[in-house]
């Protein structure tokens, strides 16, 4: 340990700590933007300055302590400093504030108004052309080169799409080898956005195309939220984690204007049937081990584009969120006919990947085009097997996908005073979930959920929850495994997220230093929780809090296994028949290599 | 008050001196890796500053180019900008009226001509060409990549073993190379821009000396992987690729036709530059380093190739450049004529030679011919002479090299052509007959000399050393199947012969006689190709990791040289010619290095170091 003194106060540190990160621990707070913790401390942006007695000012978050070190971060030299830097930075972004996603959540603008910056003098710089429909969206000008979307891309996430080049004032940020986004590898776990501290990285917004929706009136608009939604959705909105509760959260939708609101938990219990089914026949095979859960888009980019020997072995349940796409299509779309009205489905979503994920054609089902193996009340007629490439002219399952941060500016488009709503169900048949379901938002919990049925489903007893239990996953080492026996066999797990974690856990089953029989990855650090379209709070990660949440729900859940959701039941005995069956596979599962990126 | 002033123009000219020197030594230090459109446009601003306005050419012309060319540089530009570009520069080169203009007009041409690419890729891709990227410069200079920086740090704070540690990770001949290295790591060392290169050498040499580099012992030899490989010569490069092998878990065999190993850091270089002991403290820890068994006095020709391939997983080449090669003049077969190998070799044996009481002439200006020259003086020569076609400054030889040589006693005799070698009727050389040169134009980056309007020249010699170049004896390889270019061994970038899935080839056998560390970094890049090429990704744990930085300290300080013994007591015997480095001279060199790899691009480009 060091000793060093800051502000007049004797502060210990690790030998090799950084004096930002000594102060920091120290509760003393130095104004940062290109620092992101222990993957991007590279002292470009100059505003983390402080005094070091003898030496001058210096960059805190790439100066280590040394024994001995009296460090000042608060003297009007230091604030002048660092205000002449942020001026620089300023005169160089598009500061269009009042237009701009980020203007509650930039770390710029903070900056801006605590040091009292004016605007710039000459002209603001352009945006550079980009794929207006990627779901991905980068405005070149509000870029500050503070090199984290890098930093994160390539050390967290594996990808490596940004890279920098150029000269002294010409250096700027592009996609690697200047390939257009589509083509570069991209996940779109959408890390790089929650990590750009300004608006330079955003999602695709697709707000006004849900307003449209809800406006006309020949269009039922049904909504679905995902499990992590319910996490985080208060938290740009001023919400205590206690006041944004899931009632609250589909009162909000209602008051919104959406007609249906359902709860993608059903969905996921669904996946749970299926892809556990799934998993107990792939124990009994001879199928290469392991396989992998696929309800993340990200990841299922990500191992299309970068390990692509892997995909046969991905299951082939769709994501949560495209059965319940699937199932509202093809059990309620008569129903909205009969009234005129035709079917608008609204994902509410952590995640940019899904945003990408619902326009992928082969995903989509044809309404009509099987019928249930139980009675249908809505009396389809049974048709034909529809030929692949009709199914991909056909509408998508899921019209459109909102982040949680656009589903806020929703919410404060349309006035929703969240606070005063009371607690309102979700809409059934398709609002009813499990525990079990509640959890798929944070690592581990889509492998929790599978194994609480698939023990069921080879046992016919319900599990321990504690043999299920996955709670120690986390992203900080590259995965969780552990060992489990249901009935005679035992199963060997593994749980990793980050892209950079998964990236290791393939290559070590590529060389056979580790095996698997199932093993669940999601792209974003901490699972969906700490997903790429969640709420931004500038260098806070609120994944594991944001779990926290989810396994509460779970806990306090009446119902906490699947195949025991009586609604799900109801649905595979008036639609699906049973798990696995031909209408399961028409409606939701995917031939996972007749798709690629 | 009088008509003339003196003392004014004096001193604000001593002052513009002072920051042209400084400017100077900015342009010396220029990153490796930086844009080159950069550097055309930099070049053109200083231009720019130079002109005194006068003329249309630089007044109009200059502010124009700078400006495209700064459109170039944030690839806001188009093909024609570049067109645009050439044709200002031609009409400044063109018309200009004095070498202010004309000369910077022929600059921005010429690298628009040299750095076509890069300057293609600003206008065609809006990036920088691949490969354009400013880097830890010692780093990217040395061949071999080791962490300058990093074991600097580990010095400066005594950590001497951990130093050792560190340049091992990248090359395991951290002595050889403290006592010979050319050291590339200097020539755009970032200091230079306060007050002159980081004596990087200089701290090598401290670390080594303070801490023998086999008491340092080498990381565990990862698991056996069962896998053999062949090594076709102890040398700098094939040493290096047994070392890292054998830490990987291959089973090496390295086959060396001498009797003892070490290439040309024993057969070339004389003992007073690297002590045979010293030599051998490297060579001890390179075999220390797992299963690496040496045959020595085995020399492989084309069947032992044949049999080496088809026994061994794969096999490296690293014969090295072992000839000398010879001048066609007349009288070149005179007794008495000898090649620099011959004379070096022979010392690498221990047998040194005694020339007392004769003249001696030495042909060439390389680091060879000046071995050769203080050579002869340690073995008694009346006189030792280095003839030399161009000047004293063309040498290639290191400057240091040559005012040792010099000091030593060594006369130069430069602009001296070779002509031919006069014998007595014995048929033994008595003199070296020279065609005086003049310097001429510039040719190829070079002044190249040319005959000069002068009386022949004769230099009494009873012997004539010509050390104006090696070559590879390369037949039995050619034979086995091996392409060659006429002179040296064809390898692709990663080492590999061509036509062969499991031969590689490096060091001077490939690329001719180069430097120490060069044929180091061959045997490394050889040594990762080959552990991929059987299917591994080995990566290495050096021992030491890299310690935090201090803030630059930015006093400007003279560089601690090496020092060596008084040149009339060295002269008189084959003992190592350096001084120690003192631990205080140690410290103040260590504390000017500015960590690069932690400060200015390095905090981006620096990581990654760890491992390669």
């Amino acid at each position: 340990m060091v000793t060093i003194t800051i502000n007049g106060q004797a502060v210990e540190a690790p030998e090799g700590t950084s004096v930002l990160d000594a102060a920091t621990a120290a509760g003393v707070t130095i104004p940062t933007l290109c620092y992101l913790k222990d993957l991007n401390c590279i002292g470009s942006c100059r505003v983390c300055l402080v005094d070091v007695e003898g030496e001058g000012l210096a960059a805190s978050c790439n100066t280590a302590v040394r024994e001995g070190m009296v460090v000042r971060t608060d003297t009007p030299q230091v604030a002048a400093a660092r205000r002449a830097n942020l001026q620089a930075i300023m005169d160089d972004h598009r500061a269009l504030c009042a237009t701009c996603v980020r203007q509650d959540t930039c770390a710029l603008r903070d900056l801006a108004s605590t040091f009292n910056l004016a605007d710039a003098p000459g002209l603001l710089p352009e945006p550079a052309p980009w794929d207006a429909d990627f779901p991905l969206q980068r405005d070149s000008s509000k870029c500050i080169k503070c090199m984290r979307c890098v930093a994160i891309c390539e050390k967290v996430q594996h990808c490596a799409v940004w890279d920098f080049t150029g000269v002294g004032p010409s250096t700027k940020i592009i996609v690697r080898d200047s390939l257009p986004i589509a083509e570069a590898g991209c996940a779109l776990c959408g890390q790089c956005i929650t990590h750009c501290p300004t608006g330079a990285l955003t999602a695709r917004d697709d707000v006004s195309l849900i307003m449209e929706a809800i406006l006309d009136p020949a269009v039922e608009t049904v909504v679905q939220v995902a499990p992590a939604v319910r996490t985080a959705w208060g938290e740009g909105l001023g919400l205590s984690r206690e006041e944004a509760t899931p009632g609250r959260l589909a009162a909000a939708l209602h008051a919104v204007g959406f007609d249906k609101v359902f709860d993608t938990d059903f969905a996921a219990d669904l996946t749970i049937m299926e892809e556990g089914s799934e998993f107990v026949e792939f124990l009994g095979s001879d199928a290469p081990r392991p396989m992998f859960t696929s309800c993340c888009p990200g990841w299922v980019r990500f191992v299309k584009q970068h390990y692509p020997q892997f995909t046969a072995q991905l299951s082939s349940a769709k994501s949560p969120h495209q059965m319940m796409g699937a199932v509202v299509k093809n059990t309620l779309a008569a129903e909205a006919a009969e009234a005129g009205r035709r079917l608008f489905v609204v994902s509410i979503m952590p995640c940019v990947a899904k945003k990408y994920e619902c326009d992928v054609p082969e995903l989509s089902t044809v309404v009509g085009a099987t019928h249930g193996a139980g009675t249908s009340d809505a009396g389809l007629v049974p048709d034909a097997p529809v030929a692949p490439e009709l199914a991909a002219e056909a509408a998508p399952d899921v019209d459109a996908v909102l982040t949680v941060r656009e589903f806020g500016r929703l919410l404060r488009l349309v006035g929703v005073d969240c606070t005063a709503l009371s607690e309102a169900p979700f809409d059934n048949p398709l609002g009813l979930s499990t525990g079990a379901a509640t959890i798929f938002g944070r690592t581990g919990g889509v492998m929790e959920a599978a194994l609480r049925s698939a023990a069921y489903l080879i046992t016919g007893e319900n599990p321990d929850f504690s043999a299920c239990d996955t709670t120690a996953a986390t992203s900080e080492t590259p995965w969780m495994s552990r060992e489990l026996s249901i009935g005679d066999a035992t199963v060997r797990i593994a749980v990793a997220s980050g892209l950079e974690n998964t990236s290791k856990l393939l290559d070590a089953l590529e060389s056979g230093e580790a095996a698997f029989d199932f093993v669940e990855i999601m792209a974003c650090p901490g699972g969906c929780v700490g997903g790429g379209g969640q709420p931004i709070q500038f260098n806070s990660e609120l994944a594991q809090a944001r779990a926290g949440v989810l396994n509460r729900l779970d806990a306090a859940d009446k119902l906490r296994y699947s195949h025991e959701n009586p609604d799900i039941a109801k649905l595979y005995a008036d639609w699906i028949g049973e798990p696995l069956s031909h209408t399961a596979h028409e409606w939701l599962h995917t031939d996972q290599e007749s798709w690629q990126i | 008050m009088g008509r003339l002033t003196v003392e004014v123009a004096a001193r604000a000219d001593a002052r513009t001196g002072e920051f042209v020197e400084a400017f100077a030594r900015r342009v010396e230090a220029m990153p490796p890796g930086q844009c080159p459109v950069g550097m055309v446009l930099g070049q053109l601003q200083a231009s720019a500053a130079q002109t005194c306005g006068k003329c249309t050419p630089c007044a109009q012309g200059m502010p124009k180019i700078e400006a495209l060319l700064g459109d170039v540089a944030a690839f806001r530009a188009t093909a024609a900008t570049v067109d645009e570009i050439r044709d200002a520069a031609t009409l400044l080169r063109d018309t200009a009226d004095c070498a202010v203009g004309w000369q910077a007009g022929a600059m921005v041409l010429a690298g628009l001509d040299a750095f076509a690419e890069e300057f293609a890729s600003h206008v065609d891709a809006g990036t920088c060409a691949p490969g354009t990227r400013q880097t830890v410069p010692c780093v990217t200079r040395c061949p071999a990549h080791v962490n300058v920086p990093a074991y600097i740090a580990l010095a400066e704070e005594g950590r001497v073993a951990e130093a050792v540690k560190m340049i091992r990770k990248d090359n395991p001949f951290p002595t050889a190379c403290a006592l010979v290295c050319e050291h590339p790591c200097e020539e755009r060392c970032r200091r230079t821009m306060v007050d002159a290169p980081v004596n990087i050498r200089g701290i090598k040499k401290y670390i080594v000396d303070t801490v023998p580099a086999d008491s340092v012992e080498t990381p565990a030899p990862l698991a056996p992987t069962g896998k053999r490989i062949a090594v076709v010569g102890a040398g700098p490069s094939g040493l290096t690729c047994a070392y890292f092998l054998g830490l990987m878990g291959h089973a090496v065999t390295v086959f060396e036709r001498r009797s003892r190993l070490g290439g040309m850091m024993r057969y070339g270089i004389p003992a007073y530059r690297l002590p045979r002991e010293r030599l051998d403290e490297d060579i001890r820890a390179v075999l220390g380093a797992g299963d690496i068994e040496v045959r020595t006095g085995c020399d492989v020709q084309t069947d032992e190739m044949r049999t080496l391939v088809d026994e061994f997983d794969a096999v490296y080449v690293a014969v090295g450049a072992q000839g000398g090669k010879t001048l066609s003049i007349e009288g070149a077969d005179a007794a008495g004529v000898m090649s620099a190998v011959d004379v070096l070799e022979a010392i690498g044996d221990e047998q040194y030679p005694d020339f007392t009481g004769k003249n001696v002439v030495v042909i060439g200006g390389g680091n060879v011919a000046m071995d050769c020259a203080r050579t002869a003086v340690r073995a008694g020569a009346a006189s030792v002479t280095v003839a030399y076609r161009r000047r004293l400054e063309d040498m290639t030889a290191l400057p240091s090299e040559v005012e040792a040589a010099m000091m030593e006693g060594v006369e130069m005799r430069c602009l001296q052509a070779p002509a031919s070698i006069e014998a007595n009727a014995e048929g033994c050389a008595t003199a070296l007959i020279c065609q005086p040169q003049r310097i001429g134009a510039v040719r190829g980056g070079r002044p190249a000399p040319v005959p000069a309007d002068k009386p022949e020249v004769r230099l009494a010699a009873d012997l004539v050393i010509i050390a104006v170049g090696q070559a590879i004896e390369c037949a039995p390889f050619e034979e086995f199947g091996m392409q060659h270019d006429r002179t040296y061994l064809c390898a692709d970038a990663c080492l590999q012969a061509p036509g062969f899935d499991t031969v590689f080839v490096g060091g001077d056998c490939q690329w001719g006689p180069k430097t120490v560390i060069m044929a180091i970094a061959a045997g490394k890049t050889a040594a990762a190709n080959i552990d991929e090429l059987l299917g591994f990704h080995h990566k290495l744990d050096c021992g030491a990791a890299v310690p935090p930085a201090h803030p630059n300290d930015r006093t400007a300080y003279g560089r601690v040289q090496v020092a060596e013994r008084p040149a009339r007591e060295r002269k008189c015997d084959f003992k190592y010619v350096e001084e120690p480095v003192s631990a205080e001279e140690a410290a103040q060199e260590c504390g000017r290095c500015l960590r690069c790899d932690v400060y200015g691009i390095g905090a981006l480009t620096g990581r990654g170091l760890e491992a390669w």
